[in-house]
């Protein structure tokens, strides 16, 4: 299968790769450059364990190719602590409990994140919209939207 | 337990500590079994049937063998080679690994290839061509258990029918004698379909055979390790693997709810080709996979009868089951309890005659039985006798909350002995269900609903009052394949006074790192902070049965504390020993031991610890640590009052869950964020069922809810926002007071949203709706009734 050489930014890094066309973001974030910390929960799109920040968006990374990756700039979970401090998403589901297994928890930190990138005092409602696409089968949800409340705030 | 004994910098009993869990979660340095990658790591990839009843003529593996990085086929041939194509269930029934010449389910494994990659191993099973001949599909366990059905384990010899088991408990005579003379009588037939528990993290594993040290260790996702190593022993003992050369490794698991407890054909597949390869194998399935062929849970039909009084006062119950069971029983249920715990089905009311009664069907549809977030078919027990008696609340026109306070079992009452036999350590009924009614307002809400049925719109309450039965369980009556269900802890005190331990359960998510560490810290005064939990690696945590069932507080808790206990012990000795003083003239508060009206002659536990490995007195063992092993003498007995407000919407016939509050017991409580957050998590699988989540099957065995696309976990969107509350009766028996919470939502959620729902449509003539009540199945009753939009 032909390979293609890309390069992408991923966490502050530029970072390059030979990849099959058929290699998923996904695998080239966990296997390539061995990031283990998103997830791949389903394949389908549906869940959002393997959500990441794609050239400022939140996008699954379970549904986009590597190589159309190419020369973008990503932040995966590992990406948001700066300087030894904890993004306030990162605080928040931590005082207001907004994880139990964890599994979900990098794709909803990285969803949040970009929701309060766009979005500095969202409602209820529209926190529970932005992370409508990322399933958690642990939390009951309530907690989590706390936790970007809580996070909004720090942030204002 | 009302008041704290210790300080936050401590944080025993009772405090919210933030998560010892979260820091290594919320960097994404969780280390799930998918993260792992060993040296020289192969990867297993599987070809599952498309049929739910087929022989196989023949397996074509040489397309998928001639792809460069493809390795191996595996099929049931091979595995037949070792006598591993066959293996037990938890059940003690038998489940193929992989089969010789027929294939009994849709997505039934058929044979595996191994790879040196991940996608060329899934471009060989693409690669492998298999020839069926599809056969009859037995879909319907009712026509399955009909006398001259076609038998389908035909690998039994001497089966004649298609009867799984067959489970009772109660005078069936004297619960039909008090049926017949009841002055009123409801009887409804309702369905609890097939679902799934849909953890976030799939199952898998990694197999690593070390042929040198002759040693094999499985990182695998599993709430039971030390079980799946005495399993595997059994199973492969002939093949040369003996116990002591096993290491079950079960890393950060992404969510178990009972799914993660059976051992799936996968992995023993993984485990033969690692063995026989001599490499590393990694198996994990992907979402489809996990959906359509691993374990399910309920598919219970039940025809469930409660009798009354004129007054409402309940009398009798009598219920009868028809559970699917699919090809093979793989339930996760004691070895005598078939049918789990589902006699706990007389609930929170005082009823003097019940029987209950299970017939277990084989069908064509993937082996299972185990729980989804619950207690052994606690879930399918406490939903019919709620629905049952908002049926006769119905029946009798009184208020559901006024019959369920005449017929709750009193506080004087416990300990209860039931009908059925089970003993119920402690409870208050009443008072739950009345601090969820003045939360809500129920009152007033009778009144709105009042108001708004006269201008044609449809609201309805439902309550759940649920009692649950867990902790499983007493070695008396409670084993796994012989294993009895105790379980354990371990707890090491180091000279600078922190600690290790570790315990025979597993977290998977559930936060046993926080909160067995606070045990710890509640009864030695070590903070919280300097005590390392551990679990899930079997070569160094000691044995036991593992986490499900709401079992780890009710069993390794209690572990927990009674160790703790015996070092407590020790130290005053150590205490006395440095204090120069009788051991009775000692007194405790966590932290310390001080001289009797002389506090200021104190030891702190750290210096006991210290002087336990340096200043021991003469004659005394060197050391500090304790290792329990707990035999609870009774189950717990949770219970809560859930009470919900529906809205439905005419036009759509779409439910929506306006509020929803839950008062839990649990007795006494160790981290009230997290039991919290168990609650709220438990509801949100509580509405998944009661709206949302079913896996059926067409008649030829085909699979629909076999995906995310069409098995609808609810997202944030139709999650309401849970209002909880609490009320604390403590179990006598446990340790310190505690009782099982895990299950608790999951239980209680669904019957009182199906409640609510009935509850709206109840002037229209409903009396029952099956869950998961969808919107199409609401708008079709609304447009039978002539009231749709």
């Amino acid at each position: 299968m032909a390979k293609h050489k890309i390069s992408v930014t991923i966490n502050g890094a530029a970072r390059e790769a030979e990849v099959e066309s058929r290699l998923l973001l996904v695998h080239l974030i966990r296997e390539v450059f061995r990031m283990t910390g998103t997830h791949v929960g389903c394949d389908t799109s549906h869940c959002g364990a393997c959500t990441v920040v794609l050239d400022g968006n939140p996008v699954k990374s379970c549904t986009v190719l590597a190589v159309q990756a190419d020369g973008a700039k990503i932040t995966t979970v590992e990406g948001l602590e700066q300087g030894g401090k904890l993004h306030p998403v990162q605080e928040g589901f931590t005082e207001k409990h907004g994880l139990q297994c964890g599994f979900c928890t990098p794709g909803m930190l990285m969803t949040t994140s970009a929701l309060l990138e766009r979005n500095k005092n969202p409602s209820e409602q529209q926190i529970r919209e932005a992370i409508s696409g990322n399933l958690c089968r642990c939390t009951g949800y309530v907690n989590i939207v706390k936790a970007v409340q809580y996070a909004a705030e720090k942030m204002r | 337990m009302s008041e704290l004994r210790t300080d936050a910098k401590i944080s025993g009993m009772g405090h919210s500590m933030k998560r010892k869990e979260d820091p290594r979660f919320i960097r994404g340095q969780g280390r799930y079994v998918d993260d792992f990658t060993l040296p020289g790591m192969l990867y297993m990839d599987i070809v599952r049937s498309p049929h739910a009843h087929a022989k196989i003529k023949k397996i074509n593996t040489e397309k998928a063998l001639k792809i460069p990085g493809v390795l191996a086929v595996i099929d049931g041939p091979t595995l037949a080679k070792y006598n591993l194509h066959w293996m037990p269930t938890i059940s003690a029934d038998t489940q193929m690994v992989l089969p010789i010449d027929e294939v009994m389910y849709q997505a039934q494994e058929v044979c595996a290839v191994i790879a040196t990659e991940r996608y060329i191993a899934a471009d060989g099973v693409d690669a492998v061509e298999v020839e069926y001949e599809p056969l009859p599909v037995m879909v319907d366990p009712h026509k399955s258990l009909a006398p001259g059905a076609p038998v389908l384990r035909k690998d039994k010899k001497d089966k004649k029918d298609n009867l799984a088991f067959h489970w009772e408990a109660g005078d069936k005579a004297d619960a039909e004698r008090a049926l017949a003379t009841a002055d009123v009588k409801v009887s409804e037939n309702i369905y609890l379909p097939r679902i799934h528990v849909a953890s976030m993290e799939t199952c898998g594993c990694i197999a690593d055979f070390d042929s040198a040290q002759g040693k094999l260790t499985v990182y695998m996702t599993t709430q039971a390790p030390h079980a799946v190593r005495t399993v595997f022993a059994l199973v492969a003992g002939h093949v040369g693997l003996s116990e002591e050369k096993i290491r079950i490794i079960s890393p950060d698991i992404g969510g178990g709810f009972g799914g993660k407890v059976p051992v799936y054909p996968g992995y023993v597949i993984a485990v033969a080709a690692s063995v026989v390869i001599g490499k590393p194998v990694k198996w994990i399935e992907d979402r489809m996979e996990n959906l359509q062929a691993d374990s399910f849970a309920r598919d219970y039909h039940m025809k469930v009868e409660l009798g009354a009084k004129k007054d409402g006062t309940m009398t009798s119950l009598k219920i009868k089951t028809v559970a699917d069971h699919g090809y093979s029983n793989a339930s996760a249920n004691p070895s005598k309890f078939p049918a789990g715990l589902f006699s706990i089905c007389t609930g929170s009311y005082d009823l003097k005659h019940a029987f209950c009664e299970v017939d277990a069907a084989y069908t064509h549809k993937p082996p299972g039985g185990v729980a989804y977030r619950c207690s052994f078919r606690v879930t399918e027990a406490v939903h019919a006798i709620e629905r049952a008696t908002d049926a006769l609340a119905q029946k009798l026109n009184m208020d559901p909350a006024e019959l369920r306070m005449k017929n709750f079992i009193k506080p004087n009452q416990f300990p209860y002995k039931s009908v059925l036999g089970w003993e119920y350590d402690s409870g208050n009924y009443g008072a739950a269900l009345k601090k969820a009614m003045g939360i809500i307002g129920y009152d007033a809400l009778r009144k709105e609903q009042a108001e708004k049925r006269k201008k044609g719109e449809l609201m309805g309450i439902g309550i759940c009052s649920f009692t649950e039965i867990v902790g499983a369980g007493p070695s008396k009556h409670f084993d796994i394949l012989g294993i009895k269900m105790f379980d354990s802890a371990e707890i090491r005190v180091h000279p600078t006074g922190k600690a290790i331990a570790r315990f025979g359960t597993k977290s998977q998510g559930q936060g046993h790192e926080t909160t067995y560490a606070q045990i710890v810290a509640e009864e030695l005064g070590i903070p919280a902070a300097h005590v390392q939990v551990e679990e899930g690696d079997t070569d160094t945590a000691p044995y036991g049965l593992g986490t499900y069932a709401s079992r780890s507080t009710p069993t390794s808790g209690a572990a927990c504390a009674l160790a703790a206990r015996k070092i407590r012990d020790k130290a005053k000795k150590i205490a006395a020993h440095l204090l120069e003083c009788s051991e009775q003239d000692l007194e405790w508060e966590p932290g310390k031991f001080y001289v009797k009206g002389a506090p200021q002659m104190a030891k702190t536990i750290q210096e006991c610890a210290f002087a336990a490995y340096t200043n021991h007195p003469q004659g005394m063992e060197a050391g500090l640590e304790a290792t329990h092993y707990y035999d609870p003498p009774n189950l717990t007995f949770p219970f809560g009052s859930y009470i919900c407000v529906v809205d439905i919407d005419r036009g759509t016939g779409d439910v929506k869950v306006r509020r929803f509050v839950a008062v839990d017991d649990c007795g006494n409580i160790i981290n009230p964020m997290i039991v919290e957050g168990q609650i709220h998590g438990g509801l949100t699988q509580g509405i998944g069922p009661a709206l949302y989540e079913e896996i059926s099957y067409d008649e030829e065995g085909n699979i629909s809810g076999g995906s995310f696309l069409d098995y609808y976990v609810p997202t944030a969107l139709e999650t309401p926002h849970w209002e909880t509350d609490k009320t604390v009766t403590p179990s006598p028996h446990h340790p310190f007071g505690a009782k099982g919470v895990g299950e608790s939502a999951t239980v209680g959620a669904p019957p009182a949203i199906a409640n609510a729902v009935v509850d709206a449509l109840r002037h229209l003539g409903v009396t029952h709706i099956d869950i998961p009540i969808t919107p199409e199945k609401v708008w079709q009753i609304l447009k039978k009734k002539g009231v749709a939009e």
